[in-house]
């Protein structure tokens, strides 16, 4: 069940949550993922669905926290990480398939794992205790024929 | 850049320790949760919820605002066939491919530079869902 044992996970998990309860706490806002692609295409398109004022508003924060997980990411694979800097063997066609589809449908979702998994839950929202139930109940099923089909990592 | 970007950006970097700490940078391991041969993710989900939970629920009260002014407002979402349809496929994704939105942007800093192309599509989709959806 944890050949890596418990302890990173657990770990990690409780400095995610240290730094999303921190940005609410200061700035009252949930730090969430997915709602960065649209925001961020704001900047690209010249449509009205991006150009809306909320969008144009959350934008700069929305980045913001984008670029700071990259650096988070950065900062612990120079210092702590036990592999260093790393490539994934997963193949193209999956990262652009899977990456599609996540894009898709976290926004038609209107949340991800951060906004329906982390801050959603915390909330006590039902929607995202649904939310989190179907998306990961799906990609179990999903990575579990992938597997079947021969098809790895 | 304003106060309240900086504190985005410290808990953004927080964040993305945390992300890459856990392992969730690595579509391996979040593919391994998923084929349930080992079931660390629910330790990083369930501990950043707690954590996160605890602040909303509990040191948010008595706060009563935001260090930096306006009003705390807990995330909620209205339930409807979308968010579930949009779940699914989502879950798809997650399951094709072991990427999220904020797993795969802070697995660039590990020097994953194959992320990129998920990521992009990830724009891709949700520029596709915004021109469909109306």
């Amino acid at each position: 069940m944890f050949p890596l044992g418990i302890e990173p996970y657990l770990i990690g998990g409780l400095i995610i949550g240290i730094g999303v309860s921190l940005i609410y706490l200061v700035t009252g806002l949930h730090a969430t993922q997915s709602s960065f692609f649209t925001t961020t295409l704001s900047w690209l398109s010249k449509r009205k669905k991006f150009q809306k004022d909320s969008n144009i508003k959350e934008r700069g924060w929305r980045l913001t926290l984008a670029i700071g997980l990259v650096i988070g990411a950065f900062i612990h694979t120079l210092t702590l990480s036990p592999t260093g800097f790393w490539t994934t063997s997963v193949q193209l066609w999956r990262l652009i398939l899977g990456g599609l589809l996540v894009g898709f449908g976290t926004r038609l979702s209107s949340g991800c794992t951060s906004g329906h998994g982390i801050s959603g839950l915390a909330s006590l929202s039902k929607t995202s205790l649904y939310s989190v139930v179907v998306f990961m109940g799906v990609a179990i099923v999903t990575a579990s024929i992938v597997n079947m089909l021969g098809v790895s990592p | 850049m304003n106060k309240r970007n900086i504190i985005v950006l410290i808990g953004g970097i927080l964040f993305g320790f945390g992300l890459s700490y856990s392992g969730m940078t690595k579509q391996e391991i979040v593919l391994s949760f998923l084929k349930l041969e080992d079931l660390g993710l629910i330790f990083v989900l369930g501990g950043a919820a707690l954590v996160t939970a605890f602040a909303i629920n509990v040191l948010a009260k008595y706060q009563k605002k935001p260090v930096l002014g306006g009003e705390f407002k807990p995330r909620r979402r209205i339930l409807s066939w979308k968010t579930i349809i949009g779940a699914t496929i989502f879950g798809l994704g997650w399951g094709i491919s072991g990427q999220c939105p904020g797993s795969a942007v802070a697995s660039l800093g590990t020097g994953n530079l194959p992320v990129l192309l998920g990521i992009f599509s990830m724009f891709i989709g949700a520029y596709l869902k915004e021109l469909l959806d109306s």
